[in-house]
């Protein structure tokens, strides 16, 4: 890798920069919150401070901890699983276009499918294990997946098709070559919208009915007038995906150093 | 000798007539152009040849009949279709490597030619950090080391800004007279017919048709500031006319 060592610390001053309007933002909005809980007199059981929220997170810290993994065990593994079928049908799709016309609208439909619904429904028939949680991260995120990856493959640009075949290459060669790759740019932003979907999708399947994990914890906060212990779940779930998306923005980086080193110029002056 | 031979070539995609009759011929070692408007159906001349479409007529290659197996051609795409995620030297082998050539094998048929190509101390860069003329140029060498019978360059600078452009017309000329390729030029630059080529074809609009075959008598190397220039600009003068009033006993008609 041509990985640049002397830019790092300009691209890490780039980074903060980028970040400063954001965490102001975020910052302003809790400084505000703190103010409003403390001085217009309403009940910390009804709109706790997040001040409380971050105090009672840090004492209740193992049981968070505690019900976080199972969460992140069921986003990751549901994750795997649409990952692995979204692949697998993407290629089928590819490679017999008529099967495409077939069963996009089914795929179609399964997102319109309330999760509301669903998920109970799921849980009903899957048990309170990891099974249905498994499929309802997987339900969410399988679709996205799967466009992002289709439409990659067609963004294959037409002349380097037409060039591999001229070369001799088979459809294999060409998808291997030249679609997969291809693929990428969409692949990761599909990637970036679905890890979302994943952490949400986990915690609604534990809402509807679980032994452990993020969603039964707030729940059960919730029915024992506990709205900090609420906050400081949706806290850790939120930094849960926050860190899946950051993981997945350097994934692509490692994975695509052509995007980000095709950008500098080339040291020397252009043609001859 | 001619090596590539087509008789009465037609092309139409649905309804639409896109190639009306073409015959054409280009012997070894020849560098021949194929000049016509845009639009008028050039790109898919080469579909025909590389097997990518299907048309009517005779298409003959050392006077045996081209099919889908014979690969007798190594295809310059119209945009460089360089492979934005390979380093440049892994772009130029790409062809060795569809013929199953190993890489090292590859790299080492590659590397005596870097220097020439204008490429050597950029194998490891991305395309994207290329020029646009160390762009074509990369295309050239990855369709050249193909090393197959003959060379198919659509529009090889067609994307370059002019004064580009003419350095790699000058560029081409001379690795030409170096290596002698039998290459077929499709261009719609009736300067950089003349200035590259032995011979050209002059296409009408589409339905394409050839609307006249010219020799190209200048001496090689050529000289665009020289004694021949001038006789150079005749030509190209002459060509021009053509394009722009193609005799209507020749079958052209509007659409
Ligand atoms: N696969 C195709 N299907 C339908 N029409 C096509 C196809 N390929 C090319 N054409 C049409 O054929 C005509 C000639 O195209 P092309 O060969 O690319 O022209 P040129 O290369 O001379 O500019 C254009 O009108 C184009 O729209
Ligand atoms: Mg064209």
């Amino acid at each position: 890798m041509v990985s640049s060592s002397s830019s790092r610390p300009l691209q890490l001053a780039g980074l903060f920069a980028k970040a400063a309007p954001a965490v102001m933002s975020v910052g302003l909005l809790l400084v505000a919150w703190e103010l409003y809980a403390n001085y217009s007199g309403i009940k910390p059981t009804i709109l706790p401070a997040p001040s409380r929220v971050f105090e009672q997170a840090m004492l209740n810290r193992e049981a968070l901890i505690d019900n976080a993994i199972p969460t992140i065990r069921a986003t990751l593994m549901g994750f795997a699983c649409s990952l692995g079928a979204a692949f697998a049908l993407s290629m089928l799709v590819d490679f017999f276009q008529p099967l495409r016309r077939a069963l996009f609208p089914v795929f179609i439909v399964s997102q319109t499918l309330p999760l509301v619904a669903i998920a109970p429904l799921v849980v009903l028939w899957f048990g309170f294990g990891l099974t249905p949680k498994i499929m309802l991260v997987a339900l969410v995120t399988f679709f996205p997946m799967l466009v992002a990856l289709v439409q990659g493959y067609e963004a294959t640009e037409v002349e380097i098709g037409q060039m591999l075949r001229a070369m001799g290459a088979g459809c294999w060669r060409v998808f291997v070559l030249a679609r997969l790759p291809s693929a990428l740019p969409y692949f990761f932003a599909g990637l970036r919208i679905s890890i979302t979907y994943a952490v949400v999708g986990a915690i609604f399947a534990e809402y509807a009915g679980a032994a452990k994990g993020l969603g039964i914890y707030m729940l059960n906060a919730k029915n024992n007038f506990r709205p900090d212990l609420v906050l400081a779940a949706v806290g850790v779930s939120a930094a849960l995906t926050l860190i899946l998306f950051g993981l997945t923005v350097l994934l692509q980086r490692l994975a695509m150093p052509w995007e980000r080193i095709g950008r500098q110029p080339a040291g020397k002056g252009p043609g001859r | 000798m001619s090596r590539l031979e087509l008789r009465h070539v037609r092309k139409a995609f649905g309804g639409l007539d896109v190639l009306a009759d073409i015959s054409l011929s280009v012997g070894a070692g020849e560098f021949v152009s194929i000049l016509g408007p845009s639009g008028a159906g050039k790109s898919t001349l080469f579909q025909l040849l590389t097997g990518a479409e299907h048309g009517e007529g005779e298409m003959l290659f050392d006077d045996t009949p081209l099919d889908d197996h014979g690969r007798h051609f190594a295809f310059m795409p119209q945009r460089d279709a360089l492979m934005p995620w390979r380093r440049i030297l892994d772009n130029t082998t790409l062809g060795l490597e569809v013929q199953g050539v190993g890489r090292q094998a590859a790299r080492a048929r590659v590397a005596p030619l870097l220097a020439e190509f204008g490429l050597a101390g950029f194998e490891r860069h991305f395309p994207a950090q290329l020029s646009g003329g160390m762009r074509q140029r990369a295309a050239l060498l990855r369709t050249v080391v193909q090393e197959r019978d003959m060379l198919l360059l659509d529009e090889p600078f067609g994307a370059l800004d002019a004064l580009t452009r003419a350095a790699m017309q000058r560029w081409l000329e001379q690795m030409w007279r170096h290596h002698r390729w039998t290459a077929l030029l499709i261009t719609h630059d009736v300067r950089e017919a003349v200035f590259l080529s032995d011979r050209i074809y002059v296409l009408s609009a589409r339905p394409a048709r050839v609307l006249r075959e010219i020799t190209v008598p200048l001496p090689r190397p050529r000289d665009p500031t020289g004694a021949t220039a001038q006789q150079a600009g005749a030509l190209e003068a002459e060509i021009l006319d053509i394009l722009l009033n193609p005799q209507p006993s020749k079958g052209h008609d509007h659409d």
